[in-house]
């Protein structure tokens, strides 16, 4: 077994890795996909309304936080060239800020979503019957995408917990860095969304 | 049965072969790939015995008109209990899960899966899928949305039909998962020499199978959460009342659920395209026309998906687009059929009992493709939508074709897998039994349909009666012959003849050219591949 366990290891391929996290990415872009053709059957339908309701969201939150996940992106792709430049120091600082950063995404979006609650405005709240159908199908939308969102920023924080531990310990070293870079892809894909998120409800209102 | 060898028992088998485990923990805790192909065989068992005795319960319901048995409610939980089981635990994991797990490493000459603890890890999934639909038949009543939760009554039930939603959900992600790992152990652990044309055809239904699990289930997930947001929130995506559309849950729900029926039929393809060779004896016919047809149908069946949606309501333009996506996704299918054929003529047949399920497959899958074009049509489609034509048609190509191939392949390898052999008397025996009882079954279906019988109603009119008849003793027939059939593998998997034989049928595929049973790493050194599979001397 022993022998078994170290011809595993031998074969190490990161490029195979790398092609899993590289589809696990498609699988994630089609999940979202569902939601974004729905977003666009629903706009279509109620471009008034859609209109309208967009310009509730607070703009300067969604900017900040659109900053923060592209700062996050940054920190964590330096952090993979930190670690082939053999500077633990270095990578584990940057793998940190990224995660203060994801908790400073989600401290934001703590105060936005209470914000829009205090002001009645939840999933099936009696304001939203009274605005409409339009509204309760934007606002069905926002909770739903960008809760979904957030509850991959929490699992991107997970993994990227993962890694700091294994930088820690020298099991992600400068010539057995691919988690690390797993790691970055699956968080530059959480960003990505963000992306066109942001946009898509706070913008072209 | 040329080049039997026998190997001398110098090596630990992977049923010997236990990592220190005691007891169960040998299984559910090992990552061998072939250890977790027959974990998914033994639970798949275990829902078929549930999903038959539903399905069996509904046949005796409707033995004549009125209730018999049991009354609308307690008839459509069990339909949908049935299809949640059937659909979602057994086909759709199916040939990959068990076979694929079990073969496709040792096919292309590889130790492992690329990802053997994310293997696992989708096994437990699968576990955790099947546990949330057992509790989705406690508390507030089984489901009775039918299988596909169709939105607005989805959300609108007071049956509990949350958790076999969610466990749609999750099983969809075990899917997911097993298809991402066998599409990067086909890239990236081939063996030496064999290139993607040297591929034998198993793999290759399970690469492009793969990438429909990849693209296609995610659609489904979301849609699935989506319907769990609507009843735990009441957001109102498909709620009419909301301004939601039931219209495109049904797109959403399709655009995964029709290319699911290839994530079951491909691999079931695969495993023909393995059996008729070594059955005859000669190379399969047209070995790159059933590389690409199987891309193709792998392509094209993400596009045909409105063809169930031709009466809810559509553009007729749209109506008649998908109508000639849909025939022209049964051309693939077609020369593939043609390929089987061809193979066969002029070869030296044994008519053993895994090719006598490869011929009956080819049988039951002609009538259920050419059935598929009579609802691919528009107008005759408009005819027969929603009746039992429908329920035979599904039938004839997702049992007939993905069972006959499982049960083919359970022939086929089953002396490798278990290093033991089976009574071929009973075997065959079940097989005919079976083939009678199936079509007995279904066949009547066909005309009742076409006569108006509703599907999904617990009673009909006394004019159905007869063929009804007909088709509850088909039930009763075939559940005999599958009862043979699993009481002589049981049998002979705990107690059969022992065999170390190499290549029992003559196969040419790798996993002939390993022990029986195979060891835990499968090859003691990585064979290097020089000429193309499927040729015999």
């Amino acid at each position: 077994m022993t022998d078994a366990i170290a011809h595993h290891d031998e074969h190490r391929d990161d490029e195979g890795s790398k092609l899993g996290i590289w589809l696990f990415i498609f699988t994630e872009l089609l999940f979202f996909g569902g939601l974004f053709i729905t977003y666009a059957v629903y706009r279509h339908g109620n471009k008034e309304a859609f209109h309208l309701a967009g310009q509730e969201l607070d703009v300067t939150i969604g900017t900040i936080n659109t900053v923060i996940l592209l700062i996050s992106s940054m920190t964590i792709a330096m952090s993979t060239t930190a670690i082939q430049k053999k500077d633990k120091r270095a990578t584990l600082v940057l793998i940190w800020i990224t995660l203060l950063l994801a908790l400073a995404f989600l401290v934001n979006k703590y105060f936005e979503w209470s914000a829009k609650i205090d002001h009645g405005i939840w999933p099936g709240s009696p304001l939203l019957e009274e605005l409409g159908r339009g509204d309760t199908l934007f606002f069905g939308l926002y909770y739903f995408m960008t809760g979904l969102h957030a509850l991959h920023i929490i699992i991107g924080m997970v993994l990227i917990t993962v890694i700091l531990a294994r930088v820690r310990n020298n099991r992600i070293t400068h010539d057995n860095f691919q988690l690390l870079e797993n790691g970055g892809l699956y968080w530059h894909l959480v960003d990505l969304i963000w992306i066109f998120l942001f946009p898509l409800f706070y913008l072209i209102a | 049965m040329s080049s039997s060898q026998t190997e001398p028992k110098g090596y630990k088998s992977y049923l010997e072969e236990d990592g220190g485990r005691k007891g169960i923990f040998k299984w559910i805790l090992s990552t061998d790939h072939k250890r977790i192909g027959l974990m998914y065989l033994y639970a798949m068992m275990g829902w078929f015995i549930i999903g038959v005795v539903l399905g069996l319960l509904m046949k005796l319901e409707l033995i004549a008109p009125g209730k018999t048995l049991m009354g609308a409610q307690t008839y459509n939980a069990t339909f949908t209990v049935h299809g949640v089981i059937m659909i979602f635990l057994i086909v759709i994991p199916g040939l990959p899960a068990v076979f694929g797990n079990f073969m496709l490493p040792i096919q292309i000459g590889a130790k492992d899966v690329f990802f053997p603890r994310l293997n696992l890890f989708s096994w437990y999934i699968y576990v955790l899928g099947g546990i949330l639909v057992i509790i989705s038949l406690f508390g507030n009543g089984a489901p009775d949305t039918g299988w596909t939760f169709y939105a607005p009554y989805s959300f609108k039930t007071g049956t509990n039909m949350l958790p076999a939603a969610l466990g749609a959900f999750v099983l969809g992600f075990s899917s997911i998962l097993t298809g991402l790992n066998f599409i990067v152990t086909i890239h990236r652990m081939r063996a030496p020499g064999m290139t993607w044309f040297k591929m034998p055809l198993f793999p290759w239904t399970l690469y492009a199978t793969g990438w429909i699990q990849l693209l296609a289930t995610p659609v489904v997930g979301i849609t699935l959460l989506m319907v769990a947001g609507e009843r735990i929130l009441g957001i109102g995506f498909f709620d009419p009342a909301k301004g939601g559309d039931p219209l495109l849950y049904q797109h959403l729900f399709w655009i995964y659920s029709h290319p699911a029926v290839y994530i079951m039929i491909l691999p079931a393809m695969g495993a023909i395209s393995e059996i008729i060779p070594t059955f005859v004896k000669k190379t399969i016919f047209g070995y790159k026309a059933i590389v690409f047809s199987t891309l193709a149908i792998a392509f094209v069946g993400y596009f045909v998906w409105g063809h169930h949606m031709y009466t809810s309501g559509m553009s007729g333009t749209a109506l008649w687009a998908f109508s000639l996506l849909t025939f022209i996704v049964a051309i693939p299918s077609a020369i593939k059929v043609f390929n089987w054929i061809s193979t066969m003529h002029q070869g030296s047949i044994s008519t053993e009992v895994p090719f006598l399920w490869a011929a009956s497959f080819i049988f039951v899958f002609m009538i259920g493709g050419l059935t598929g074009l009579v609802l691919g049509s528009l107008a005759t489609d408009v005819h027969v939508h929603d009746t039992a034509f429908v329920v035979a048609h599904f039938h004839f190509i997702v049992f007939g074709g993905v069972g006959f191939a499982f049960f083919g392949a359970m022939h086929y390898w089953f002396p490798k897998i278990f290093g033991r052999k089976y009574d071929s008397g009973w075997a065959k025996t079940g097989w005919i039994t079976f083939f009678i009882g199936f079509v007995t079954l279904y066949g009547p279906m066909f005309y009742l349909g076409i006569a108006g019988m509703p599907r999904r109603y617990f009673d009909y009119l006394d004019e159905f009666h007869g063929p009804n008849i007909i088709s509850t003793f088909g039930a009763l027939v075939m559940i005999a012959g599958f009862l043979i059939i699993l009481v002589n593998l049981i049998k002979s998997a705990r107690q059969g003849e022992r065999t170390t034989e190499m290549n029992p049928w003559g196969g040419t595929n790798l996993e002939w050219q390993v022990p029986t049973p195979p060891p835990l790493e499968n090859f003691e050194e990585i064979p290097v591949i020089e000429k193309a599979t499927y040729k015999f001397d």
